[in-house]
C-alpha cells in the first residue's frame, strides 16, 4: 500500500511545474466560447505549446513521438495540467485521447505516418462520428452504411451530437460495410475527411445553448478504401482498443478540478455567508469525503492497470461515482449562489457565469462515454457476473 | 507508489479470512447472537495476533502497522465477529493483558458517547445521553476516552450497570450504567486523540467488511432466487441496485486503505482527513449496502433466520462507536475551510 511518488514522478512534477508558470499565462485567456476559428487556435496552439516542451501525448509510445510516461507519471501530468488550470484539451480531446491511440494500436504504416504526427502537433482535429438517432447506447444498432465502389467506400447516414465537427479536419466514422452480418460484425472504422463533399453540418445546440455539437448528414461521400483501419466489418474490435492506453488516469484533472472547487465553495460560503449553516457544512464535508475516496479509487486502479497490464473493468465504477459526485458538487454551488445563480453571468463579485455553466455541464457528464445505466449494467455483468443484457 | 495489498498483506488477508471461515461461521453467529461466548473468541483471536498486531515484536505483539490493520479488521467485519475488538486492539499498548487477550478491554469515547462526569446519577434524566457499554457485563477493564486523556475503569466497578434485555444488535450486548464510575488516567489526552483516529479508521474498515458482505450475499441471492421464470439477478432494477452496492464498497475500500497507509505515513497526506473521509464513505457503503441486502433478499431479508439483518444492525452500532458521521462530515468541512 504505497502512496508515495517516485523520484523520477517527483522530478516530473517540477519540470511541469515550473514549464506551466510560464506556460499557462503566456497563452492567455480562452477566446470567446462563440467564436469557432478562435477556440480551435487556441486549442490547438497550446497542444503546439506541450509538442514543443516534450508534453504532447503524455502516454503515447516513444516511437510515435509520445512522451512514454508511466502510469504514475501520467498521473502526475493530469495533476499538474489541473493544478495549474491549464487549458482544456479542447478540440485535440479525440485526436490525442481517442482517434490517435486508436492508429498506433491498429493503423496501418502509412495512416501512423500521415496522423499521429500531425495530431501531436495540434495540426489535425479529429472529431468522432459514433452516436447516430437511432443508435446511442445500442452503438451497435448504428446505420450508417458504407458499400464498396472501387477503391472508395461510398457513405450515407446521419451522425449526431458530433462535439467539434464544425472545426475537425478528420472525422473517426463507424459505418456499416455489411448489412446482413450480426450487429457487431458487420462495422468498418474508417478515417473521413472533413472536407470531402456530400459532408453537411448542422449546428445541434446544447442545453448550454451553445453549438458545441452538430449533427452530421452523410450523402454519397466517398471515403477511400486505405483509409479503413483495421480489417473490413472488423471496426466494432478496432473501436475498443483504445481501452488499452485508459490506465485509469483520464479523470484525473478532473477529480483534481473537483476536490478544488469544494474548497472555493468553503470560501465562497465563509465570505459570502451560509457556511453558519450545519447542513451545508456537512453537506459540502460529505461531498469532499467522497471526492477524496474517488481520488484514492483512482490509484488504486491506476496500481491494478499497472500489475495486470490491463485496466480494470472497476473503470465503470470510476466513471459512474466521480460523473454523479460532480452533478452534486455543481448543484451544492448552484444552490449556494442562491437567487444569483439564475443568472449565467457573474453578479456582483459571484462568479455565477462559470458554477452555472459548468453545473449545465456535468448533465452531459452522466450521458457521454456510456451512460451511467450503461455502466451500471457493465459492472454488474463484468465484475458482478450477473445475467447479460439482450444484445 | 503502488497502491494495492502488497504480497504480504494479501497473505495476512487470507490468514485472517480462514481463520474467520473457520471460527465464524454463519450457523455460529447465530448461536452466539443466543449465548455470548466472548472468552473463548478472545485467546483465538489473541493467537491470531488481532490485539497485538501493531505492538512492536519486542513488546510481544506482531509489529505491523495500520495498513495492515485495516485488511484484518475488513476481514472481521466482514464475518460479524462480536466483541469489543476494536477496544482491545486500541488499547493493546496501554492496558497490560489486552494484547494476549487475557485481559477483555471494552471502550466508551466520552467526546461522543454520552457518558456524563458530573459523578452525579441523575444525568439521564437531567437529558445527557445515556451511558450504554458495549459487552459492558464481560469486561475486565473499560477504556474511556476523555478530553483530559484514556481513563481506565476495572470491570467489577460496572457491577451497578443493568444489561439491557434487547439489546440492537443481538451480537452487541449492552450494559447500561446510572453513571461512570471514576476511573484512573493511563493516558494523556493526546494519546486519546490518536486512539480516536486510529479508531476512526478501524470502524471504517469494519464497516468496509459489511459492504462487502452484504454486496457478496446480495448478489448471490439474486443469482438464485427465481421470480417470473427467472433469476431475480437478470433485471435492470436488481443489477443496477448491486452496481451501486459494488461502486460504494470499492470507493470505500481505496478510502480506507488511503486513510490507513496515511497514518503510517503522515508524509503522504493529513491524517485526520484522510480519517474523516474514509469513515464517512465507508459508514456510507455499509449502511446503504445492508439496507439493499436486506431489499434484494425480498421477505427473506425480513426474516430472522437470514443474515442480513445482523450487517444492518452491527452498521447501526459502528454508526455509533467513537466519533459520529456528523462530525466527521464538519471535520472534512473544516478542511475544506482552511485548505487543508
Amino acid at each position: 500500500m504505497d502512496l508515495r511518488y517516485s523520484e523520477a514522478d517527483e522530478q516530473l512534477r517540477a519540470e511541469l511545474r515550473a514549464w506551466l508558470a510560464e506556460a499557462v499565462p503566456a497563452h492567455g485567456a480562452p477566446p470567446p466560447r462563440d467564436d469557432w476559428p478562435a477556440r480551435r487556435a487556441y486549442d490547438t496552439g497550446w497542444q503546439q505549446r506541450l509538442h514543443s516542451a516534450g508534453y504532447a501525448g503524455i502516454n503515447w509510445p516513444a516511437e510515435f513521438g509520445g512522451r512514454a510516461a508511466s502510469a504514475t507519471g501520467e498521473l502526475v501530468y493530469y495533476e499538474e495540467m489541473a493544478r495549474a488550470g491549464a487549458p482544456y484539451i479542447g478540440h485535440n480531446f479525440v485526436g490525442i485521447r481517442h482517434g490517435g491511440p486508436t492508429l498506433i494500436a491498429e493503423g496501418s504504416d502509412a495512416q501512423k505516418r500521415r496522423h499521429l504526427p500531425r495530431i501531436l502537433r495540434g495540426e489535425e482535429v479529429w472529431c468522432q462520428g459514433f452516436s447516430e438517432p437511432g443508435a446511442g447506447s445500442d452503438l451497435a444498432a448504428l446505420q450508417t452504411s458504407a458499400v464498396r465502389d472501387g477503391d472508395c467506400y461510398v457513405v450515407n447516414g446521419h451522425k449526431t451530437w458530433t462535439s467539434f465537427a464544425h472545426t475537425a479536419d478528420y472525422c473517426e466514422l463507424l459505418a456499416r460495410t455489411d448489412p446482413n452480418a450480426p450487429k457487431h460484425r458487420g462495422i468498418s472504422w474508417l478515417i473521413m475527411p472533413m472536407d470531402l463533399p456530400g459532408i453537411e453540418i448542422r449546428p445541434l445546440p446544447t442545453l448550454l445553448g451553445e453549438s458545441d455539437f452538430s449533427e452530421v448528414f452523410l450523402s454519397d461521400v466517398r471515403v477511400p478504401v486505405e483509409n479503413r483501419v483495421g480489417a473490413e466489418n472488423d471496426g466494432w474490435r478496432v473501436m475498443n482498443v483504445t481501452l488499452r492506453f485508459e490506465r485509469g488516469s483520464a479523470w484525473a484533472s478532473d477529480i483534481f478540478e473537483l476536490r478544488e472547487f469544494l474548497s472555493e465553495l468553503a470560501g465562497l460560503a465563509r465570505q459570502r455567508g451560509g457556511w453558519e449553516n450545519p447542513a451545508l457544512r456537512r453537506e459540502a464535508g460529505h461531498l469532499a469525503a467522497e471526492a477524496d475516496a474517488l481520488w484514492a479509487l483512482m490509484k488504486w486502479q491506476l496500481a491494478e492497470a499497472v500489475k495486470t497490464g490491463v485496466p480494470g473493468v472497476g473503470g465503470s465504477a470510476l466513471k459512474l461515482a466521480f460523473t454523479e459526485l460532480n452533478q452534486r458538487v455543481y448543484e451544492l454551488g448552484v444552490r449556494l449562489l442562491g437567487r444569483a445563480g439564475l443568472a449565467r453571468e457573474d453578479i456582483g463579485a459571484l462568479p455565477c457565469a462559470r458554477i452555472v455553466d459548468k453545473f449545465l455541464n456535468t448533465l452531459s457528464l452522466t450521458i457521454a462515454a456510456g451512460t451511467s445505466q450503461i455502466q451500471r449494467n457493465i459492472i454488474a455483468e463484468r465484475s458482478l457476473g450477473m445475467p447479460r443484457e439482450p444484445r | 507508489m503502488d497502491f494495492q495489498l502488497s504480497e504480504d498483506q494479501r497473505a495476512l488477508q487470507q490468514g485472517i479470512r480462514s481463520f474467520c471461515d473457520d471460527r465464524y461461521r454463519f450457523e455460529r453467529i447465530a448461536e452466539l447472537a443466543r449465548e455470548p461466548a466472548l472468552r473463548d473468541d478472545w485467546q483465538a483471536l489473541a493467537g491470531m495476533g488481532v490485539f497485538g498486531l501493531r505492538l512492536p515484536e519486542l513488546e510481544g505483539g506482531v509489529g505491523l502497522g495500520m495498513a495492515e490493520a485495516a485488511v484484518v479488521f475488513a476481514e472481521l467485519g466482514r464475518c460479524l465477529a462480536p466483541g469489543p475488538i476494536l477496544w482491545s486492539h486500541l488499547l493493546a499498548a496501554l492496558i497490560p493483558g489486552a494484547a494476549s487477550g487475557e485481559t477483555l478491554v471494552g471502550g466508551l469515547d466520552c467526546a461522543h458517547g454520552g457518558a456524563d462526569w458530573s459523578g452525579r446519577g441523575d444525568a439521564e434524566s437531567r437529558g445527557a445521553a445515556p451511558v450504554l457499554i458495549e459487552s459492558g457485563a464481560e469486561l475486565d477493564a473499560l477504556a474511556v476516552l476523555r478530553g483530559d486523556g484514556v481513563h481506565r475503569i476495572d470491570g467489577p466497578a460496572l457491577a451497578a450497570g443493568r444489561k439491557v434485555g434487547t439489546p440492537l444488535d443481538p451480537l452487541t450486548p449492552l450494559l447500561h450504567l446510572p453513571a461512570l464510575p471514576q476511573g484512573e488516567r493511563i493516558a494523556d489526552a493526546d494519546a486519546a486523540a490518536k486512539l480516536r483516529l486510529q479508531g476512526a479508521v478501524l470502524v471504517a474498515a469494519l464497516q468496509l467488511g459489511i459492504a462487502e458482505s452484504t454486496l457478496e450475499l446480495a448478489v448471490a441471492h439474486a443469482k438464485t432466487r427465481e421470480q417470473f421464470g427467472r433469476p431475480i439477478a437478470s433485471f435492470q432494477a436488481i443489477k443496477h441496485f448491486c452496481a451501486d452496492m459494488f461502486t460504494r464498497q470499492e470507493l470505500a475500500r481505496a478510502a480506507v486503505y488511503a486513510a490507513a497507509a496515511t497514518l503510517d505515513d503522515p508524509e503522504i497526506g493529513d491524517p485526520t482527513r484522510a480519517a474523516a473521509a474514509a469513515r464517512i464513505v465507508a459508514g456510507e457503503a455499509a449502511m446503504k449496502n445492508a439496507r439493499q441486502c436486506i431489499q434484494i433478499h425480498g421477505g427473506m431479508g425480513y426474516t430472522w433466520e437470514m443474515p442480513p439483518h445482523y450487517y444492518l444492525k452491527r452498521a447501526l452500532v459502528l454508526e455509533q462507536t467513537l466519533t459520529p458521521t456528523d462530525t466527521h462530515c464538519e471535520t472534512m468541512a473544516a478542511c475544506l475551510a482552511t485548505g487543508g
